[in-house]
């Protein structure tokens, strides 16, 4: 049912998936941690920051990262002087524009959870003796655990789900950056509904299972 | 509800009521990469008949074709291909002939650097590590690209270098950031003042490749509509082959009569 094509897109698409998933999760933690607990006036540039990907076109951002990553941009001249090489049509390139893309998708349920725990828990872990490193990983982190799974399953199936970036900055290269949502993108526009559909549906059926996963294992989840 | 919700939620209602212009209206589909042509013909068809309404609608080819035939109220067709509107008329829903609007040329093009002195066998330079074309699989300037490649000789050394633009504007703007560093654009996009300043750009020689032929139909609903022979009336003169002509497309002899 699935061309050779279809199979090097999807197994792209995962791999996007899962590396800017686990980067996000690493990336994202302290970010919402500061947001649920600073009193700073500039947790509302910054929440607004990491959010507006959630109300820009993905276009928009796309134009902007192929511009700032290229030659002429001030990104793809660090890139560059580090020995990186410019970053559109690369597979590290599609990493970092998913980061930005995904960011709010997990930075939200993160930021709930660490808002739902109470202060007076940290506090008394603090009077056993345990140092704010030890009160994180070993109070907080296992208190929020519903979040973080909100969060990575969020962050995987958006991944999988972009397109409107991919398409301004990746190029369509097969293997490097043509990925499931770009494959359909061209079936449809070379007229092939069958191989469109097979794929659509695939993503369909993804996109609900783990949609259900994390209603079934966190029915309370209100944050998202 | 509060005064302030109460207003904004009337002036919402205000705003979705107001009718939007109900005259005697024209939708021309238009390939997105006709769009700068087509803008002038509109203005000139504007100027002489003010009581029309005449709406260009710019996309691919392929997404207009799949617009009519889930029932788009579009009046006429301008295709980026022979291809489409032919079957568009077979399938009934466009009203025979397709003619031939407008021929586009390729070329080589650059933003950075001089494009004049360049040939196709030139791109086989390893010093171009991306290059852009349209996507051959649906963009007609991609697959007559591809064609133009073959037949000079160089595909199997550019292939592995290419980067897919997914229409022919998408393939300019890709060179334009600086992001590859030469492309396979449309001479009509090249001329464009935006790309025609920045870069420079050489013809590729249209015996390597089928005609970039574009071709418009009349929609079956628009078949008896005065407005329609209107404007394809202005087609027929030669301001209008001037206008389509300064935007870098030749226009057959036979085609506009």
């Amino acid at each position: 049912m699935f061309s050779e094509a279809d199979w090097i897109a999807l197994r792209l698409t995962l791999q996007l998936a899962a590396i800017v998933t686990l980067l996000l999760l690493v990336l994202a933690t302290p970010l919402a941690w500061w947001l649920a607990r600073t009193r700073s006036w500039w947790s509302r540039p910054v929440a607004a920051l990491v959010a507006l990907p959630l109300v820009l076109p993905p276009t928009v951002l796309g134009f902007y990262l192929l511009v700032a990553l290229g030659p002429e941009g001030p990104l793809g001249r660090i890139t560059e002087a580090l020995g990186l090489g410019l970053l559109p049509f690369t597979f590290p390139g599609l990493v970092v524009a998913s980061l930005i893309y995904s960011l709010p998708f997990v930075v939200q349920p993160l930021r709930a959870a660490f808002e739902g725990i109470d202060e007076a828990t940290l506090e008394e872990a603090a009077a056993l003796g345990a140092g704010a490193l030890d009160r994180f990983f070993s109070v907080v982190l296992p208190l929020s655990r519903h979040g973080i799974a909100a969060g990575g399953v969020l962050g995987f199936v958006h991944t999988i789900g972009e397109f409107g970036v991919v398409l301004m900055i990746g190029g369509s290269i097969p293997g490097e950056t043509r990925v499931v949502s770009v494959q359909i993108y061209d079936h449809v526009e070379a007229f092939d509904y069958a191989q469109a559909h097979g794929l659509s549906a695939l993503l369909l059926a993804l996109s609900f299972g783990a949609l259900l996963l994390l209603y079934t294992l966190n029915p309370r989840l209100r944050s998202v | 509800m509060t005064l302030p919700v109460r207003r904004f939620c009337a002036l919402l209602l205000i705003v979705a009521l107001v009718p939007a212009s109900a005259n005697d209206r024209l939708l021309l589909a238009t390939a997105a990469n006709f769009k700068p042509a087509m803008e002038e013909l509109a203005a000139a068809f504007r100027a002489q008949h003010p009581d029309v309404s005449i709406e260009p609608v710019y996309a691919s080819t392929g997404k207009l074709a799949a617009q009519i035939r889930k029932g788009a109220p579009f009046d006429l067709f301008f295709a980026a291909d022979m291809q489409t509107p032919q079957e568009l008329v077979q399938e009934g829903l466009a009203a025979a002939p397709v003619r031939v609007y407008a021929r586009g040329r390729l070329v080589i093009w650059r933003a950075a650097g001089d494009a004049a002195s360049l040939a196709l066998a030139d791109l086989a330079d390893p010093r171009f590590t991306r290059i852009a074309i349209a996507n051959p699989r649906h963009a007609p300037y991609g697959a007559r690209a591809v064609e133009a490649l073959t037949a000079a000789g160089v595909w199997t050394l550019v292939q592995p270098r290419l980067v897919y633009g997914e229409n022919i504007g998408q393939t300019a703007q890709f060179v334009h950031s600086g992001n590859a560093q030469v492309g396979i654009i449309a001479l009509s996009q090249a001329r464009e003042p935006e790309l025609a300043q920045r870069g420079s750009y050489a013809l590729i020689d249209d015996a390597l490749h089928a005609p970039l032929d574009q071709g418009y139909v009349v929609m079956r609903r628009a078949a008896d509509r005065p407005a329609a022979a209107r404007f394809t009336a202005l087609l027929a003169t030669v301001a209008a082959r001037r206008i389509i002509e300064r935007h870098g497309y030749t226009v057959p002899p036979a085609a506009l009569e």
